[in-house]
């Protein structure tokens, strides 16, 4: 968790292999990531699945053909089979019947689950969330949550979920980092951070609009702006 | 003197780093081509996503291309005969139409029709897809953009040319027959006896074919270069389909003149 802008992407980026680091390493199930080759790292991606914050799904494709989609490219599963597969995986995220929409005939909400269900379709060992709660509903977001946390139970994986929602990370998160200008400033279970006293976590859970995190951009005062250097 | 040895050395410094920065580009965009010819066994290994793009890209341009084809041959046909006519020429007119088509207007307006119809649209699209994250999606799932997504595109549109331009050419034969034969009145039969004469398959037709091929490459590629680096918002994919039409279109000229010159130069 953290603001915007504080890296939360980056590490999701750079544990997916998207990014390469300038220093340090990053090793995901004993392997060094940047120093995979192209072979490598797309077989460890074979056992990741990521959800992106908008849920890029591919516009020219119906949902049924998005969550199909890794099937295919990576399996010689008959059709018959791959469409049971994904009714299932549908099924799981509440779509089932949105089988034949485009993705620009369904809502954000349910855009993002069909990404959800596209992510899973694999049954992957990690999953990635980026911001999965960004412009949704209070509806859509508790359902996304629920599904998040049933669906890394069910498929015993380890999930990893980047967003700035306190509420819905708190209530399914097993345990919570929080980031702030690419540093890991705090970390705990929910319980604990609920009753920290560590200022960057309390205006965070707050949503205080200033503290460790302040309220203007760094950088000159209004005084200097306005010309008034010498009142300030 | 200092000041006007430091406006040399600045104006030096501005040229050496516009040709380092043109020689960085050049050799960027010769190795991504490299990278697509390596990735692209993969997309032969699965025909159906070239001839599903050969479907969608042909389709995109084939109507300007006919439409254009029928005009440039009519208008071949009437300048051809007003040219020919003072000379009692005037019966060369079918070949004078045919070779104009075949070795030059079918292979370089098809180009260019091309580049500003499918060109910009492959660029918009794969643009589109970088800024939407689906290409980002893509790798996250193992899956090589370049090989799934630019390369069955780009051997769509190298096939797709050519038979555009054939289309062209053929189209504009009888945009030249219906202006210099039914309208005009030139004998049906010196229009076409003079254009089986004259014409040489191999050394006109196939090489307006070649010359097409080659065209093919240069624009879609650019097209697809262009739409892969563009940075991931309105403003630039917007300028990279701007570039992908200026940059194509320069490409076929420069093509043209090169391959002219190499293919009927006696």
């Amino acid at each position: 968790m953290g603001g915007s802008g504080c890296g939360k992407t980056t590490v999701l980026r750079l544990i997916g292999g998207q990014l390469r680091p300038q220093q340090g390493q990053v090793t995901v199930n004993g392997e060094v990531v940047h120093k995979l080759n192209t072979a490598g790292l797309y077989r460890m991606r074979r056992k990741m699945g990521m959800l992106f914050q908008f849920g890029a799904l591919f516009t020219d494709l119906t949902v049924f053909e998005n969550v199909a989609f890794p099937l295919r490219e990576h399996t010689n599963l008959p059709n018959e089979l791959i469409r049971d597969l994904v009714l299932l995986k549908l099924n799981a995220v509440g779509l089932r019947n949105a089988a034949k929409l485009k993705p620009s005939e369904i809502s954000g909400g349910m855009a993002r689950r069909v990404a959800v269900a596209r992510a899973v379709a694999l049954d992957p060992e990690l999953i990635m969330y980026d911001e999965p709660f960004a412009g949704l509903d209070p509806i859509s977001m508790g359902v996304t949550a629920n599904l998040i946390r049933t669906l890394n139970d069910v498929l015993g994986s380890t999930s990893i979920l980047v967003s700035h929602d306190v509420h819905e990370c708190f209530a399914i998160a097993d345990y919570v980092y929080f980031m702030s200008a690419g540093k890991i400033v705090a970390q705990g279970t929910p319980e604990e951070l609920r009753v920290s006293d560590d200022p960057y976590v309390k205006q965070f859970v707050n949503a205080a609009p200033d503290g460790p995190v302040p309220f203007h951009y760094p950088g000159k005062t209004l005084a200097d702006d306005l010309g008034l250097g010498a009142l300030k | 003197m200092n000041a006007a040895l430091n406006i040399v050395l600045n104006v030096l410094e501005t040229i050496g780093r516009y040709v380092r920065e043109s020689m960085e580009h050049i050799g960027f965009a010769a190795r991504s081509f490299l990278t697509l010819l390596r990735l692209s066994p993969g997309a032969f290994a699965r025909p159906s996503l070239i001839s599903e793009q050969i479907h969608f890209i042909g389709n995109y341009s084939l109507v300007i291309i006919i439409v254009s084809g029928l005009f440039v041959g009519m208008v071949l046909g009437l300048q051809g005969y007003i040219t020919l006519t003072p000379y009692g020429a005037e019966q060369k007119l079918g070949q004078v139409v045919a070779l104009s088509l075949v070795r030059e207007l079918g292979p370089v307006v098809t180009a260019l029709l091309f580049a500003g119809r499918a060109g910009t649209s492959l660029t918009a699209q794969i643009g589109l897809m970088k800024a939407g994250e689906q290409l980002s999606a893509m790798e996250m799932m193992a899956i090589n953009p370049i090989q799934r997504v630019l390369a069955p595109r780009f051997w769509a549109g190298v096939i797709a040319m050519p038979v555009l331009a054939t289309i062209f050419s053929a189209v504009g034969v009888m945009g030249g027959y219906l202006v210099g034969v039914q309208l005009i009145g030139v004998d049906e039969g010196a229009f076409w006896s003079q254009m089986q004469a004259n014409v040489d398959v191999q050394k006109d037709i196939l090489n307006g074919v070649l010359k097409s091929f080659i065209f093919g490459i240069a624009v879609t590629f650019t097209a697809l270069f262009q739409g892969y680096h563009a940075q991931p918002t309105p403003e630039d994919v917007s300028r990279a389909t701007t570039r992908t039409v200026v940059i194509a279109s320069l490409l076929v000229w420069a093509l043209d003149f090169v391959l002219t010159a190499l293919m009927f130069n006696n």
